[in-house]
């Protein structure tokens, strides 16, 4: 073919860091604590479900379901966001069913976003965001997390990231669409508090924005955090669609069920956007994540629930990496929430040089010589930042610590690499 | 802004086109204030709200239910073994490869290297999606500019249907009676086609393809630098006297073509939403940009079961035992016993040659609805005498039809028959017909 074969809206879309880290990790046998997702199982329960959902009588459950969502999934869901947002959901009209929470944010903006549109992104974000933005034909427009000096002696907290309000407020415009808002976020582990969430409310409701609340790791916040609903604010149940993730709320990123939240009138362009690219999701799956659910609504605030003991268990690996990381020598900052944990590696600068006027920011060499030298794979914070800004915070690696067996493995590493750099 | 045509081989195949359409649009164009972009579509008919009206008419469990496109047969056991297996290894619950788990992209190449009898890389040649449907949009939305709404409206469009004409004086008794009218087809190709959509064996209709056609398609294409995107889920569908031909495999065919594929329809397992694109790199690679930017990954348990359950067909691809000839051996006899009860009481069917849906002429009974609501196309309001007086329910096929071509269709209804149809059922039909 002489004109390109590929449509236009595939333009500076195409790198994708995932493909290239699980390659790199791939091919060197690493101890992988890049990729977020377990390698412990999922709750008996849910496991149960799905054998249930697949072996069982009914055998309908290998045929379509309703395109929305399951009903038994979207009945649970808007039974449980309901009471906990305070409202009265219609399971029909105000949850609908996505493959994993990705593709309810690509429907999203697919749905809400037109050439011209403006999307404020905040910086460090989860990577997809802004090639979603652009395949909308949108424009993103970013504004970062400043980290503020820790107290004296103390190590840095994702709560020491901050928005600048000023600095917030300048970048909304007559054009801005929507912002996206990520708590807990990937890849700091930042709980937004009470105030930070008010000012990106006020904001949203005085440029009649839309907010578009990524909150997929909405259980898992550490140090008794409250993680608040932006979307339970005054003026905003209006104008937010609340992204929500299975695989991150039960352990199973590999069934991919999601799931949006919000107001019919936003929801029914969704469904538009969803009928129109995968239209049903998988069965099975969500059947027996209704049926978690359903434990999970039963056993809610109780000692047994889930959503109560992940947490427990993911603070204390949390607290263990973080104690391996000081040992080596890196800083690492605590994260509030997320499985994730963001390491600051200037002090290896020493070990593993910078090289001026590189194209590549440093953490991205780091990281991969990380894998290379160390076996131990994690991936670079300049990825979680736009081409413009990928030098600015640019010292910086992202662990996953939702591991068990793995985490074992990388504290040998980091345990053997502290001794190596003690030795003379 | 530069505008491609697509061209579509099947008016029948209306309601999808339009839908890839939306598909093809990306969001440019005047907003409304919340929705962005130009969907050119009347939502009702988006939202399928008829569809859905029927679904709940036909929930009744008096009524026996062959309108909607799904087994109620039972899949395979070793599929469904193969899926509790897959779910009870802790791995396999986590997110796999993104365009496609490496065991099932595997499997899909060497069963297709042995259809195609050409080399297929798995991790270059094969995209796995959600479904064909999301093969579908995948493909669109890689290959595909968008376009104007104006020259949508006009005849400029960038989907255009073909029609076929029908042999034997316009009464078709077999789907093989719709031909492809080559100089109609030949007409509608010019230097701004991107693309045209194929599918074979058809939905509904149930024509599968036969050689000379796919030539004369191909021939446009390679002459016209156009692309085939060829729907072909109903691959192993095809009945005695017909074999499915893979318009890739025909020269100069490979290069130019993405064929969808689905579990659903292969393994009767329409709930896992598991389909795949498979095409030559150069191709592929920009559905993967998609697939990377839109869902990301497949579900892991139902492709690792997907690749085991085919594994098992590709060893005895030999045997008649197989799958993939077993299945449409059992449904062409479902075919039969529906096509002689639909003679039965009176109506026309278009024995398809494949695929599982029939359509059925419903005029050879003259029911007089005239009194019913004067707007709704005949299929319609045929459909809803049939299943309060006959306790019988179908899918009117204008539903399938953009505005152009509804009155055409608006004598024919569909009905699936990969259903259970015991012979108790069969009788209950039989027998409401009989009872005025």
């Amino acid at each position: 073919m002489s004109r390109p074969v590929q449509a236009r809206r595939l333009e500076g879309v195409d790198k994708n860091i995932w493909v290239e880290f699980v390659k790199l990790a791939a091919t060197y046998s690493t101890v992988n604590l890049g990729q977020g997702f377990p390698d412990f199982p999922p709750p008996e329960f849910l496991k149960e479900a799905f054998s249930r959902a697949v072996s069982g009588e009914k055998h309908m459950l290998h045929q379509y379901t309703r395109a929305f969502g399951h009903p038994p999934l979207v009945k649970i869901l808007a039974q449980l966001f309901g009471k906990l947002l305070g409202r009265d959901l219609d399971p029909m009209t105000n949850v609908m069913v996505t493959v994993g929470a990705y593709q309810a944010l690509f429907c999203c903006f697919q749905a809400f976003i037109d050439e011209g549109d403006e999307v404020i992104i905040i910086e460090p974000f989860f990577d997809c965001y802004e090639p979603m933005v652009k395949m909308a034909g949108g424009t993103p427009v970013y504004v970062p997390l400043r980290p503020k000096a820790p107290k004296e002696g103390k190590l840095m907290s994702s709560a020491d990231w901050q928005l600048d309000p000023a600095e917030l407020a300048s970048k909304f415009s007559e054009q801005t669409k929507a912002i996206v808002l990520n708590s807990p976020n990937n890849p700091l582990g930042k709980v937004f508090s009470r105030g930070e969430l008010e000012l990106i409310a006020d904001l949203c409701v005085k440029h009649d924005a839309l907010c578009i609340s990524d909150e997929v790791y909405e259980w898992l916040v550490y140090d008794g955090k409250e993680h608040i609903r932006i979307a339970s604010l005054p003026g905003m149940w209006d104008r937010t669609v609340i992204i929500g993730s299975a695989g991150k709320t039960f352990n199973v990123t590999g069934w991919k069920v999601g799931w949006t939240v919000g107001p019919n009138r936003l929801l029914q362009h969704l469904r538009t956007m969803h009928q129109n690219s995968v239209y049903h999701c998988a069965t099975a799956a969500q059947d027996a994540v209704a049926q978690g659910f359903q434990r999970e609504f039963e056993h809610y605030g109780k000692p047994d629930s889930y959503f109560v003991q992940l947490p427990r268990e993911l603070q204390q690996k949390r607290d263990q990496l973080v104690q391996s990381l000081v040992a080596v020598g890196m800083k690492p900052i605590i994260p509030e929430g997320t499985y994730f944990l963001v390491a600051d590696i200037s002090e290896f600068k020493s070990e593993v040089p910078d090289v001026p006027n590189s194209d590549e920011p440093y953490d991205s060499r780091f990281a991969k010589w990380m894998v290379k030298n160390k076996g131990l794979a994690a991936i670079p914070l300049s990825a979680f930042y736009c081409g413009a800004h990928k030098n600015n915070y640019n010292s910086f690696i992202r662990f996953c610590f939702a591991k068990d067996a793995t985490l074992k493995a990388a504290d040998d590493i980091l345990q053997k690499w502290k001794l190596e750099k003690a030795a003379p | 802004m530069c505008l491609h045509e697509i061209t579509t081989v099947s008016q029948s195949h209306c309601f999808k086109v339009e839908t890839l359409n939306v598909m093809a649009t990306q969001v440019f164009g005047p907003s409304q204030s919340v929705v962005a972009g130009v969907w050119f579509l009347n939502p009702s008919r988006i939202n399928n709200t008829k569809q859905v009206e029927f679904t709940k008419v036909a929930a009744d469990p008096s009524i026996v239910n062959l309108g909607q496109g799904l087994p109620d047969i039972c899949p395979p056991s070793y599929v469904k073994e193969e899926l509790a297996k897959a779910a009870a290894v802790d791995r396999l619950n986590q997110y796999t490869r993104g365009f496609g788990h490496p065991s099932l992209v595997k499997a899909l190449s060497q069963v297709y290297e042995r259809v195609c009898g050409r080399k297929i890389d798995p991790l270059t040649d094969i995209l796995v999606t959600v479904g064909g449907y999301g093969s579908l949009f995948s493909t669109i939305q890689a290959l595909i500019e968008e376009g104007d709404e104006q020259l949508l409206h006009s005849n400029n469009a960038c989907f255009v249907f073909i029609y076929f004409s029908k042999k034997n004086g316009g009464n078709p008794a077999s789907s093989a009676d719709w031909v492809l009218d080559p100089a109609e087809l030949a007409s509608k190709f010019n230097s701004k086609t991107k693309a045209i959509i194929l599918n074979t064996p058809h939905n509904p209709i149930g024509k599968v393809f036969t050689r000379e056609e796919l030539q004369v398609i191909a021939d446009l294409c390679i002459k016209h630098d156009t692309l085939c995107i060829s729907d072909e889920v109903y691959e192993w569908l095809v009945y005695k006297g017909n074999k499915h031909i893979k318009i890739a495999t025909l020269p100069g065919m490979w290069e130019r073509t993405i064929t969808i594929g689905s579990a659903g329809k292969t393994y009767s397992v329409t709930g896992w939403k598991l389909g795949w694109s498979i095409g030559p790199q150069n191709l592929i690679k920009h559905l993967q940009v998609v697939h990377q930017n839109t869902l990301y990954t497949c579900p892991t348990p139902l492709q690792e079961a997907l690749a085991q359950a085919l594994w098992v067909d590709y060893k005895r691809m030999d045997d008649p035992d197989c799958y993939f000839y077993s299945l449409p051996r059992e449904l062409e006899s479902k075919r039969d016993r529906m096509a002689q009860l639909l003679q039965e009481v009176g109506l026309r069917p278009v024995v398809p040659e494949g695929g599982y849906f029939m359509i059925v002429d419903v005029s050879t009974l003259n029911v007089d609805l005239s009194d019913v609501d004067e707007n709704q196309p005949y299929d319609y309001k045929f459909v809803r005498w049939m299943i309060s007086s006959k306790k019988l329910s179908a899918i009117p096929l204008s539903a399938f039809c953009g505005p152009e071509t509804k009155r055409q269709f608006e004598k024919y209804i569909r009905f699936c028959f990969i259903k259970g149809l015991e012979t108790r059922n069969m009788d209950d039909i039989a027998n409401n017909w009989v009872v005025r």
